[in-house]
């Protein structure tokens, strides 16, 4: 057949693997297909740099005999380079040691998995290189109106997930994806930071984030260094998506569980009774996501109870040790790193911004985290800078910026030291999915350093 | 393939491209995960497609795609000019490519053993000998052994005459080892974190000895679960070509990329303090001791190429000299700015992806003098700092943190007890003028990391960072509370 164009068709060829890999020998099979079509403008300086677009699609093969387990991927999708596949997935099974934790792969779950008409938009699927300019010189005209300088990207994505396997799992749905985030930067060392991210491009508000990163940098204009030391916070939202990015790299998965190297003991306290975090690919607040790359419907899971550690991701193989079922958290094979939360929402408090920051007798608001990076991930102990934008408050108000600081803190205490949590939210690109939070309140985090900016 | 080539830049140019160029990429790889003594994953991988990138009215525009046809190759181009022409509309300054004689030939990385050519069952014995090494230590809760390799073709063809055709193979391997023991969780490595990596064959894969080294590592992890806490202060450190490799790359490759200095990654992994008014007048940046290059002739550097992806020759340029700050890594486009030629750092990470400036191999050259035993001996009081565990730097590269996974307390010249948790801290220029010892020859060593992230979208680079070991006076270890 010719190379597919939509879902329902890579869902064809995907059936078309499977029959060769039982023609080849296969116990089980399992076919994943990602294909995505993706662009991006970039602009620094107030004017686009780069501008891209691409149309990749990559089609992954999980041979199983046994125990014994292979995988390869291509991205030509010929007869010939499709028998090779089999082939070769099949002969990596034939020479591995068995997988004693391997039970079967996934069956169909109990119910058809529901579209999730959210998770799409045709506004971003047909976005074009027009639109995105459009949207960037919107950004600098607030940056030329402030007289400071823009910079950033504005991507638009279309990704079609489709998952086949043996024992007859069909799954396959396109989904979208926007984000634009710019920095501004202006004299005396000013720097602001804005971010939105959509399903629908068309929904994202270009002037309203080139107005607040310029505002900010304007705001940031010659900051005074600061004593490092303890300091209650406020955390905009854009630094609290590191947190839930760490916490779900270092905690949140079963496999970190199992392996001893989590945080995480159900039913054991760790954050204040104003933290509630869940995973929930259904949520329209954030980037749904129906199904896993196992092709497992997404559970909505609570990993985090008014501070309470209530629940794991898994996938299939981490609930088969478990003895429980896939929540369909699974990434792509092979994957030695396990399951993982990729729809992470906090729940929401009842705080406006001000409220927050008023709560600050004497603190710091933290607009974001720079190049954050476990010191002792069990521990959750985790090292970064602030960046664009790091304020000194006193008597509730903000008095005026500071140059950045490094914390070495641990996001537990941090957790535990959240005393409110705002009322708004955002949804924002975390490390490897859409994250949903309000900004926190936290009465201490640990500054280590400073640099000269 | 002289006909697609020729076809996407006769494409780009009849559509409105005052320069164009094309890539076409065919990368495979594969990978072996064995875990705890079981074999995690095995996975092979096949990729192929093209990227056209063309200048229309001075502006960008790229396109790419893995359908290589010739029908497929007329839509990207016409894709690529059309997003020019959207670059266009916000444009204040017209790009300008420095002049470079078209680029002709083919480079190969030289291989002894051709690593795709080695039975999988080999590969797979070897790592499960370390593994089995490793897991059979008293308290060790994990083990994991991977081994990866992956070959590009790559041809390059330009609207100017060039044409450029190769072929570059990257091996890499390691092991890691876990303890862990109440909230206290200690990793060692090797040969060092993430693994060793090269542009080799299979036999940089042997020569690497896996299982010879695995049983001292397990044993060390144990141990450091009740190692005293790494005292904190200011201190001399020693640190081994495992964790110099890494504080290279981060503190003296990234500030040296001029893309950075001229802010095009300002909203992404940010700018440099190394500003171009800093570019021969004289900045100090390191002791008289450090030279620092970026060679991407480096024999088995994971940034060693015939030419860059833009066409331009590979060759060694200058970063620091006796300490001063002397050249950046640059490109067609940049390098003009500052009055020189490119460079030759424009790399893609495939098809997908335009090239953007990076590092090739970023090299602290050694000083003949002393080895790093001498160093050592040659220390009172201090700490020898071993195998990267986290990093992190400001966005202007100049305040760095880094953890290891061990120090070793050094008394009166000689290496001995274990600390766990070591950290140390510093501003960029600040550290590297305190140096006072750089390793000759006998530590030099390639190493590398093939996860360089930079760039929106994404884009994962391999990089070669040939050290050998060095001292550092008065620096702040020991940073945060636990």
């Amino acid at each position: 057949m010719n190379e597919p164009n939509d879902a329902a068709e890579w869902l064809v060829l995907a059936e078309e693997v499977l029959d060769l890999a039982a023609k080849g020998g296969a116990s089980q099979a399992e076919v994943v297909v990602q294909a995505d079509d993706a662009a991006l403008t970039r602009f620094a300086n107030s004017e686009i740099h780069q501008n891209v677009a691409e149309s990749d699609a990559r089609l992954s093969l999980r041979f199983i005999s046994g125990q014994r387990i292979g995988v390869a991927a291509t991205g030509r999708f010929d007869p010939a380079a499709l028998k090779a596949l089999v082939e070769t997935a099949g002969a990596i099974a034939r020479n591995v040691e068995p997988n004693a934790d391997f039970v079967s792969l996934p069956g169909p779950g109990p119910r058809p998995i529901p579209d999730l008409p959210g998770a799409y938009s045709a506004a971003t699927a047909e976005a074009t290189p027009e639109l995105r300019a459009e949207g960037v010189r919107a950004v600098i005209a607030q940056a030329d109106r402030a007289e400071v300088t823009a910079y950033g990207s504005f991507a638009t994505t279309t990704e079609t997930i489709t998952v086949a396997n043996s024992l007859g799992v069909r799954a396959s749905a396109a989904r979208t994806w926007s984000q634009l985030i710019t920095v501004s930067m202006g004299p005396g060392g000013g720097s602001g930071y804005a971010e939105a991210a959509a399903v629908d491009a068309t929904t994202i508000d270009a002037g309203a984030l080139g107005q607040e990163a310029s505002d900010r940098a304007l705001a940031t204009v010659d900051a005074v260094a600061i004593e490092p030391g303890d300091y209650p916070v406020v955390l905009d939202t854009y630094a609290v998506v590191d947190m839930m990015d760490m916490l779900g790299y270092l905690g949140f998965s079963a496999l970190a569980v199992q392996e001893g190297r989590s945080f995480v003991e159900i039913g054991k306290r760790v954050g204040s009774e104003l933290v509630t975090i869940r995973d929930d690919g259904a949520d329209p607040a954030g980037l749904p996501m129906a199904f896993d790359y196992e092709g497992v419907e997404k559970q909505r899971v609570e990993l985090m109870t008014r501070g309470v550690c209530t629940g794991l991701v898994y996938d299939g193989q981490t609930a088969a040790h478990d003895g429980v079922r896939s929540t369909g958290h699974g990434l792509p094979a092979p994957n030695s790193y396990g399951p993982f939360p990729l729809n992470m929402v906090m729940e929401a408090g009842t705080s406006s911004r001000d409220e927050l920051i008023g709560g600050l007798e004497r603190g710091l608001l933290v607009t974001r985290f720079h190049y954050t990076n476990p010191v002792h991930p069990k521990l959750a102990i985790v090292t970064g800078m602030t960046r664009d934008g790091t304020f000194l408050v006193e008597g509730g108000k903000i008095v005026g910026p500071v140059r950045n600081l490094r914390s070495t803190q641990s996001y537990l205490d941090a957790l535990a030291g959240v005393s409110a949590v705002g009322r708004d939210r955002r949804c924002l690109k975390g490390f490897l999915g859409g994250v949903v939070v309000p900004a926190v309140r936290i009465d201490s985090w640990t500054f280590t350093g400073a640099t000269e900016h | 393939m002289r006909d697609l080539t020729e076809r996407a830049l006769s494409t780009a140019t009849v559509r409105g491209a005052t320069y164009a160029d094309v890539r076409i990429v065919h990368r495979v790889d594969e990978s072996i995960t064995v875990k705890s003594g079981r074999v995690e994953g095995v996975a092979s991988g096949e990729s192929e497609g093209f990227g056209i990138r063309v200048l229309v009215d001075g502006a960008w525009g790229f396109a790419s795609s893995h359908r290589l046809d010739g029908n497929e190759i007329d839509r990207v181009a016409a894709d690529a000019v059309r997003i020019a022409r959207a670059s266009a509309t916000a444009l204040r300054h017209r790009v300008q490519l420095d002049d470079r004689p078209p680029a002709h030939g083919t480079y190969a990385t030289p291989v002894v053993e051709d690593p795709f050519a080695v039975s999988l069952e080999t590969k797979i014995g070897e790592l499960l000998a370390a593994d089995k090494v490793a897991s059979s230590v008293r308290g060790i809760a994990f083990t994991e052994s991977t081994y990866a390799a992956m070959r590009s073709h790559t041809i390059f063809a330009a609207s100017d005459g060039s044409y450029t055709d190769q072929t570059i193979t990257h091996v890499g391997s390691g092991i890691e080892t876990n303890a862990i023991e109440g909230d206290e969780h200690q990793r060692r490595s090797y040969p060092d974190a993430g693994g060793g990596w090269q542009s080799a064959g299979y036999d940089y894969i042997r020569g690497l000895r896996l299982a010879d080294h695995a049983g001292a590592l397990s044993e060390e992890a144990v141990e450091l679960l009740s190692a005293p806490q790494c005292p904190s202060g200011n201190m001399t450190i020693v640190l081994d070509p495992s964790q110099l490799y890494l504080q290279v790359h981060e503190s003296c490759g990234h500030p040296t990329e001029l893309d950075r200095v001229f802010g095009t990654e300002a909203s992404y992994a940010g700018t440099s303090f190394l500003t171009t008014d800093k570019l021969d007048a004289g900045f100090r940046y390191g002791s008289d001791l450090i030279d620092i290059v970026a060679d991407a002739t480096a024999p088995g550097g994971l940034g060693t190429f015939g030419w860059d992806d833009e066409g331009v020759a590979a060759q060694a340029v200058p970063l620091i000299k006796e300490g001063i700050f002397v050249g950046y890594l640059s490109s067609r486009e940049t390098a003009p700015r500052i009055g020189r030629q490119s460079g030759g750092a424009m790399r893609a990470d495939g098809w997908n992806r335009i090239p953007l400036i990076r590092m090739t191999n970023i090299n602290l050259l050694p000083r003949p003098g002393m080895s790093l035993d001498e160093i050592v001996a040659d220390t009172d009081d201090g700490l020898y700092l071993r195998s990267n565990r986290s990093w992190s730097i400001d966005d202007r590269r100049l305040n760095f943190q880094f953890a290891t996974e061990v120090a070793y307390e050094i008394k009166g010249g000689k290496k001995g007890r274990l600390f766990k948790n070591p950290t140390y801290t510093g501003i960029t220029y600040e550290f590297w003028r305190s140096c006072d010892a750089v390793g000759d020859e006998r530590s030099y060593v390639m190493l590398g990391t093939p996860n360089c992230g930079k760039g929106e979208p994404g884009q994962t680079g391999h990089v070669g960072h040939a050290v050998p070991g060095a001292r550092f006076r008065n620096v702040q270890v020991g940073v945060g509370k636990w």
